[in-house]
């Protein structure tokens, strides 16, 4: 029982991250239509960022979220402003281009981190890395749970932004109607352009709370790209409620996986899922919560 | 001029090897023509098709697989790997597409990116069946690179020529109409979710030859090189989209294009920046053609970004684009 309970909360408290990783994307999935491949590599610059304020600075990493976010931002607003925007004018057969210049990106980022950093694994080990603390039987990884409830302070924000401001209801606008939404008056090149910037700065959050406890090197971004865009499909594209859930099912269920199964299929449970996903529930939790 | 153009290429082609008779210059040819096969795949499933594919290396790696434990499990020649390979990989694309293929959008591109990672942890893990990480190692059946060009020749040709029968049947046509507009093909009594599948087994069915007859060149493989995003999905996708997307002699300039381009940049610009180094015994360029070679990676990132912005109907489909941005006198536009 208490092996039971003590995934269930590390799943939980890793889904919560998840959730913030899957809303960026999904964010970004429904602005412009198309999944970003490059979003893993996104959250492996931040990570990146986050060392270099923590071994060159002395930066703690929840105070580095003040230099990775907005650095994040402006990266993903440039991304979309001079690579991505100017693809949506271009005549071509494929309307999949955009997609593929994501790939490209991504390659572009890590292969710059390994240039400057080399391949070698980086971490970052604060006071509280490996510090634990009990309720009964059951231990917190500290660290663990502060990122679970930093995460769920920024998905309630993004909800009240999205809900409430007026750039949020132009992004939601946007979302599901472009041409109407440009009718309104919606500058929606702007817009796409502020939606892959919020949607870079909220992985960068995830990655930067995910570094007192994670390792990292240039090649981490590809398995959180996979484990992006399994979220997304599985809340549902364009569904940022969808992410939530998604993001809570993929950690819970790698989790269980390995607790249950065994290391060696992390990677694969989530594809698994994925599979399953396409077979009985196409459209992921979007069809059920509506939203 | 133009009629005669394929025949040319095909004299050339022919008489290569009795020319060059340096290795390296056959090893690469051999691997552009394994190129043109697997771009062809790619192009038919993506470029005419529409359903753009991120995970060749998926078939790739099966057929690879298929004609590697051909001879070490079964112990007969790889070769008839490349008939099998081509079958195996038809069986793996076969569930998948019909999974797939229900639902549009995204889901094709991201499923066949999953397919392929799927494909890799099973080679990796199954190992009282692949040996895993170890690989697997036969004995290549010929000393001299002539014969394997030779087959990679007729395999090239042979997928070429396919191809143009294919879109010059009906096949074609229902595929472009697929491509262009989903809704008025099915509501031309086009069975949409038929001919996807039609068109993705062709591809998977070309890149499973091209994966056996990989296996049995290079002799080695293993599921890191075989089932590769970036070396070979990646890949396939520049051949395609540099040579010219949905075009029948795309992927043949794509393919030497982007083998050329490959090799450049791994080779650190063949050894320029090195032999430059030598001769000015200056410091500074040994560490820069260092550097250069590797980041060939690098190198290869910014090309798929450059290529998508600046030919993003490739060489072949953007070739009167490129006639006229080159061209010193313009030419007057006629209106009327």
């Amino acid at each position: 029982m208490e092996v039971f309970l003590q995934t269930l909360v590390s799943g939980i408290l890793k889904g919560g991250l998840y959730s913030l990783i899957g809303i960026g994307m999904t964010l970004i999935m429904g602005v412009m239509g198309i999944i970003n491949l490059a979003h893993g590599q996104l959250m492996m610059v931040a990570m990146y960022v986050t060392f270099v304020c923590f071994h060159y600075l002395g930066i703690d990493p929840y105070i580095s979220l003040l230099v990775s976010m907005p650095a994040l931002f402006f990266l993903g607003m440039a991304i979309q402003k001079f690579t991505l925007n100017p693809l949506m004018e271009v005549e071509s057969i494929l309307p999949e281009n955009q997609v593929l210049m994501t790939v490209g990106i991504g390659m572009v980022l890590t292969e710059i981190a390994r240039f400057i950093f080399t391949s070698d694994y980086k971490s970052v080990s604060t006071k509280y890395s490996n510090a634990t603390f009990f309720i009964g039987e059951i231990s917190f990884s500290i660290a663990l749970t502060i990122a679970f409830f930093i995460a769920i302070l920024f998905t309630v924000l993004m909800f009240w932004f999205l809900v409430k401001t007026d750039l949020g209801r132009s992004i939601r606008a946007t979302a599901q109607d472009k041409d109407a939404a440009l009718l309104m008056g919606v500058n929606s090149k702007r817009i796409t352009t502020m939606t892959f910037g919020i949607g870079s700065a909220l992985v960068a959050a995830a990655g930067t709370l995910l570094m007192p406890i994670y390792y990292l090197f240039p090649d981490i971004g590809g398995p959180f790209t996979r484990k992006a865009f399994v979220i997304t499909i599985l809340g549902g594209l364009g569904s940022t409620v969808g992410a939530i859930f998604g993001g809570v099912t993929l950690g819970l269920a790698e989790a269980f996986g390995a607790t249950y199964i065994g290391m060696a299929f992390d990677d694969m449970i989530g594809l698994l899922i994925f599979i399953l996903v396409l077979l009985f529930l196409p459209g992921g939790f979007k069809r059920l919560t509506k939203i | 001029m133009r009629k005669a153009a394929p025949l040319i290429l095909l004299a050339v082609l022919l008489a290569f090897p009795l020319v060059v008779r340096d290795h390296y210059y056959q090893h690469l040819m051999i691997l552009v023509l394994m190129w043109v096969v697997i771009g062809s795949g790619w192009n038919i499933i993506a470029g005419y098709t529409g359903q753009v594919s991120f995970g060749d290396a998926a078939f790739f790696g099966t057929g690879a697989y298929t004609a590697g434990l051909f001879a070490t499990k079964l112990g007969i020649s790889p070769w008839w790997g490349m008939v099998f390979g081509g079958v195996t990989a038809m069986a793996v694309a076969f569930p998948f597409g019909w999974i797939t293929f229900r639902l549009r959008g995204a889901y094709f591109a991201l499923a066949t990116l999953a397919l392929n990672e799927v494909m890799r942890h099973i080679a990796t893990i199954w190992e009282s069946l692949t040996d895993g990480m170890v690989g697997i190692l036969i004995i290549q059946t010929f000393v001299s690179k002539v014969p394997y060009y030779y087959i990679a020749l007729a395999l090239a040709i042979v997928s070429v020529i396919s191809i143009q029968i294919i879109m010059n049947s009906r096949w074609g046509y229902y595929f472009v109409s697929i491509r262009e507009d989903q809704d008025a093909a099915e509501s031309l009594g086009i069975d949409t979710h038929y001919f996807k599948m039609v068109s993705l087994n062709v591809a998977a069915f070309l890149t499973g030859m091209a994966g056996a007859l990989y296996m049995n060149y290079m002799g080695f493989i293993d599921p890191e090189v075989v089932f590769s995003l970036h070396d070979i999905s990646i890949m396939a996708i520049l051949v395609g989209i540099v040579g010219g997307v949905g075009t029948i002699y795309g992927p043949v300039v794509g393919a030497f294009v982007m083998v050329a381009v490959h090799e450049f940049f791994r080779t650190g610009f063949f050894g320029f920046f090195k032999g430059l180094a030598s001769i000015t015994g200056s410091d500074a360029i040994t560490v820069f053609a260092k550097y250069v070679s590797q980041a060939h990676v690098l190198g290869f990132g910014i090309l798929v970004v450059l290529v998508i912005l600046l030919l993003p109907n490739g060489i072949v489909g953007d070739w009167n684009k490129i006639i006229s941005k080159l061209s010193p006198f313009k030419r007057k536009e006629v209106v009327g």
